[in-house]
Parts: C-alpha cells; structure tokens; sequence
C-alpha cells in the first residue's frame, strides 16, 4: 500500500535512480582501468562503460582536470535531470542535498568578498550543483556586512546563517570554522527533515547521515591536533546527531592525541572496526580511506530497500566517490606513479 | 706583422728602465689573475656538481609534491579555489646575501617563512592529514626551487666572471707580454744600432782626424824645408844689397 503511494510520486524518478546505479563501474572495470598505461588507454575503456562517449570531442593530450569536469558535468545532468521531475516532499529532499555543494560555493564567494576578488570570475568556479537564484545577484554586495544583509539571508541556507554566525563572525572568523559551522547545521537540518519524512527513508538516511556525523566530529578532533582550535571551539563543530551523542562527542572534546580518540571510538563497535584497520605507515589504509570504505558500503546498502528516497543520495555520494576513484586512476597513470593505484574505493 | 706591434715609445735607456719595470708587473698580474681564475674554477665545479645533485633530487621530490597534490585531491575533494582566493601575501619569502669568493660577489638566496600558517585549519572535517602532507611537500619542493635558484644564479655570475678573468688572462699571456718583450727587444736592438754607429763616427772622426793630422804634418814639414831655403838664400844674398854702398 505503501509502495503504491510511493509510486504515484516517485516511482519513475527511484527507478531512473537504479537505473542509473547499474552504470556505476564494477571492479571489472576498474581492473581494466588501472592497467590503463596511458590517458588515451583510459580514454577508450572509460568508452566502453556508461560515460560513452563524453571524451569525444577533447583535443588530444588529455588532461586529468578535463576528465575530472567531463564527470562532473555528466553527474551534474543526472542529478538535475531528476530534480527537475521531482516534487514534493522528494524535491525538497534533493534540495536538500544541494545544500551542501552550496555551502561550499557559499564559503568560495564569502573568501572571495573579503579578498576584494571582483565575485564574477569566481561564480564559473562555483560547484554546478549548489548554484542558487541569489547567485547572480552576489554582485552587488562589496563588503561582507553587504553580502550577509542582501544576499545570504535570501538563500536557502539562511536558517543555517542565522542560528550560528552573525554579521561579525564573517570578518573575524576563520573561514573554515564557518565552513564546519555551517555544514553542522546543515546536517543537523537534514537529519531532523530525514526523521520528519519517516518510514524506510528514515532507517537509511538518519543512518548515513549519523554516520557523517561522526565521521566530521572524528576526523575534525584528530586533525585539531596542533592547531590553534581550541577544545571549546572544536566542540562547536561536532554535528549532535550521531551516534556519537552525546557521550562519544564529550569525550572527543577531552580528547588530547590520536589514542584517546581511538579509545573513545572503542565503545562504538562499527567505528572500532574502522581504527583498527588503519595505519599511518605507508601502504597501510588511512583511517580517511577507512572512513570511505565505510560510507560507500553504508551507500550501497540503501539500494538494498525500495520505497525511499535515501537511494537519491546514496547515488550521487557513490557517484562522487567514482568520479575521485577515476581521477586518482588517472593521475596516477598521468604521473607513472603506479605503486599506489590500487587506493582507489571500490564501489561494487 | 705582429713583430712590429710594439708600444709606441722612444727608444731610450729610460724607456728601456720603464719597459723592464712594466713586464715585471705584467707578469706579476697575470699570475695572480691566473690564481684567481683557478680559485674561482674551482668554486664553478663545486657549484656545479652541487646544481646536478639539487636538480635530480628536485626531479623527486617535485614528483612527490605533485602526486601528494593527487592524494589531497582524492580524499579532499576539489580544494584549489578556496585556497586560491585565500591568498593575500606570501608566506614563504627570500632574503638575499651576498658571498665572496675571490672578490666576486654572489648572490646567495635564502627563504623563511614569514608569518604564520594561514591554512592551519583547510580540510578541517576532510583530508586534513593529506593536506598537511602536501603543504610539507610542497615547501621542501619550494625550499629546494630556492636553493637552486641561488646555485644557478651564482653559476652564471660566476660563468661570466671566469670569462672575463680568462680572457684577461690570456691578453696578459699572449698580447701585453710579448708586446712588452718586443718593444724592449726592439729598444735593445736600437741602442745597439745607436752604440754601433757611434761607434762607426768615432772611428770615421779618428780616421779623418788622423789624415787631418798627417796633412798638417807634411805641410808644416814643407814649410820648414821652405824657411830653410829661404834662409841659405839670404845668406848669400845679404852682402850683395850692401854691397852696393
């Protein structure tokens, strides 16, 4: 009964989703691309696979930066492809989801304003996905109060802006912290807008995103070490809606060296798993790649139900992670630095 | 040709005092350039072997700044424009300072950095750890650009001075010595011609003198017998005169 419902909104859009899945590369591929010796080579096999064509109108000597925006590009098509059929509450979903890359144009313009960079040449440099309406408009603020009055209290992300970064903080504050600051929030967001949808949706995003969650409070705490971010300030950032809260997250606040983080991650079996595996010596897995690992198969996992639209985020985070996946390969094969090609994530 | 390029000068015994005084020194002068040149050689192949060991070991390690930028890339996502636009000032800068090696002076390059490290916090929440890896290998890659940019500079200043103390070196050997040692070959030889016909005046004085001599003589010895005539005859004649009274 569910499913019909479901259905009458969304069905076309999931299966066009899993559709789309079916063209993510297998380890079969991968195989072929990392025995690639040249970009050409990864040209013609990166042919054979759904990507098509879309190399084919590159002159010549490829570049790694070319190949990484031609997937960028096709991502971007798909992505909106679908949003454009979407409604509600699905819409609102994928919007959601664009939120992030806009938090990233967000703090590009932000640097940019207060560097007194004309804010033209920096919209091109602006992730596809997260361009807004208010974008073109950015022009017109020159100073960064400007910017904060005109432009940003009309974006989507504005709720995020104004609970935690006030008109000040975007001159004083490290533009980092701002980032983080405003990427808690964000999830935060989500997570809630996740938990109000309910149903199947629920299960599989709060779990990816609890899972995110964590992931920034861990790997924001280890790399604090020896910066001047102090404890109170690293607790701001850590998002409150992991499975880290709230005891993990006190505890990662107290937390003082690599060890005392690992001994808190102790007491969360899945992250436990995760610190063990990973190593600092070279060859080793970092705990990064780890983490990745885990979020791929976190993804890969929503596909396993039907009837939610966690499969719309799982794809494009697992479509990212491919996009990086080939642009490793192919700086690796660029570089003939073939020792650490197999560091790719596999996907499937 | 070039047996008559010599200085243009008188040949005297001054001169020839003030040419003896002048090879002396000229020799002096090359020998100390010549030591110059061999010091300033040996400096040129120490920097020398230096460049080729900083340029292979700056072929690495650039290789591993430029995959550490891969490795960032991959776990960061795509970061360039923020730290991009970040920039204001530089933070690695160069003091210069001068180095003397035999009174030449080299640049010497010498980076610091100045003011602190602005990127502390980029990939806060993601690839932190790449990061720092790839700042540290950047910098090493910069520190090494630097010293071999001080290497290559000094080896062309040093390149251009060898030249000059070469070229210097050899007109000392092959022009101004042997024109010095020709013009003073050139003074001997004309103070010889000078006491040769000298020589030859005062002989031709004597021989002239002597014929003088001889010709005074005879027409002395003939005036003599003359008087003695004369003076026979008068004897005679002396009465006669007297003898008409």
């Amino acid at each position: 009964m569910k499913g019909c419902l479901f259905n009458i909104d969304s069905g076309y859009l999931e299966g066009l989703c899993r559709g789309f899945k079916c063209g993510i590369l297998k380890q079969a591929d991968y195989l072929n691309l990392v025995q690639c010796e040249t970009l050409e080579d990864l040209k013609l096999h990166l042919q054979g696979t759904d990507y098509g064509a879309f190399l084919a109108n590159e002159p010549s000597p490829l570049a790694v930066s070319t190949i990484d925006n031609k997937l960028r590009e096709k991502l971007v098509i798909e992505f909106q492809h679908m949003r454009n059929q979407a409604v509600e509450p699905l819409s609102t979903f994928l919007d959601f989801i664009t939120y992030s890359y806009m938090i990233d144009n967000i703090i590009l313009l932000i640097t940019g304003t207060l560097h007194q960079r004309p804010i033209g040449e920096l919209i091109p440099k602006c992730h596809p996905l997260g361009s807004f309406e208010q974008m073109e408009a950015i022009h017109v603020a020159s100073t960064p109060a400007e910017l904060y009055n005109a432009v940003l209290v009309d974006t989507p992300l504005a709720p995020f802006f104004v609970d935690c970064i006030s008109e000040q903080d975007l001159d004083e504050m490290n533009i980092e912290i701002i980032r983080n600051t405003l990427y808690k929030a964000y999830l935060e967001a989500f997570y809630a807008f996740c938990k109000e949808i309910g149903g199947t949706t629920a299960d599989c995003m709060c779990e990816n995103l609890a899972f995110e969650a964590d992931r920034r409070a861990i790997i924001i705490t280890i790399n604090s070490f020896g910066t001047e971010l102090s404890k109170d300030d690293r607790a701001k950032l850590y998002p409150r809606c992991g499975k880290l809260n709230p005891d993990g997250l006190a505890a990662l606040v107290r937390a003082e060296d690599y060890e005392q983080v690992k001994a808190v991650a102790e007491y969360y079996a899945e992250y436990s798993k995760l610190f063990e595996g990973a190593g600092s010596n070279p060859g080793d897995k970092t705990l990064e790649d780890k983490f990745f690992e885990h979020e791929v198969r976190l993804n890969v996992h929503a596909f396993l139900q039907q009837f939610h639209f966690g499969v719309f985020y799982s794809y494009l985070k697992l479509k990212e992670q491919e996009c990086r996946n080939i642009v490793w390969i192919a700086e690796c094969v660029a570089q003939k630095h073939r020792a650490k090609i197999d560091n790719y994530i596999p996907i499937f | 040709m070039s047996s008559k390029d010599r200085l243009a000068i008188f040949p005297s015994r001054g001169a020839q005092m003030l040419m003896k005084g002048r090879l002396k020194g000229a020799q002096k002068g090359h020998s100390l350039l010549k030591k110059k040149a061999d010091a300033l050689q040996m400096r040129f192949r120490l920097i020398l072997s230096k460049i080729i060991e900083t340029k292979t070991l700056m072929g690495e390690v650039m290789k591993e700044a430029a995959f550490s930028l891969a490795e960032a890339k991959f776990a960061t996502g795509d970061f360039n424009q923020v730290v991009l636009q970040n920039v204001t000032k530089a933070q690695i800068k160069i003091r210069t300072k001068k180095d003397n090696v035999a009174g030449v002076t080299l640049p010497v390059f010498e980076c610091y950095q100045d003011g602190t490290d602005t990127y502390e916090l980029a990939g806060l929440a993601r690839g932190g750890q790449q990061l720092a890896k790839l700042k540290k290998n950047y910098q090493s890659a910069v520190k090494l650009l630097v010293e071999l940019a001080s290497l290559q500079t000094s080896f062309v200043t040093l390149d251009e001075v060898i030249k000059i103390t070469n070229r210097r070196v050899n007109a000392i050997e092959h022009v101004i010595i042997p024109r010095i040692e020709r013009t003073l070959a050139y003074i001997i030889s004309e103070l010889d011609e000078l006491e040769r016909e000298e020589f030859y005046r005062l002989k031709k004085i004597q021989d002239k003198k002597k014929i003088a001599r001889a010709k005074a003589d005879a027409e002395k010895a003939e005036l003599r017998q003359q008087a003695e005539a004369e003076e026979a005859a008068s004897l005679l004649d002396e009465g006669d005169e007297d003898l008409l009274f």
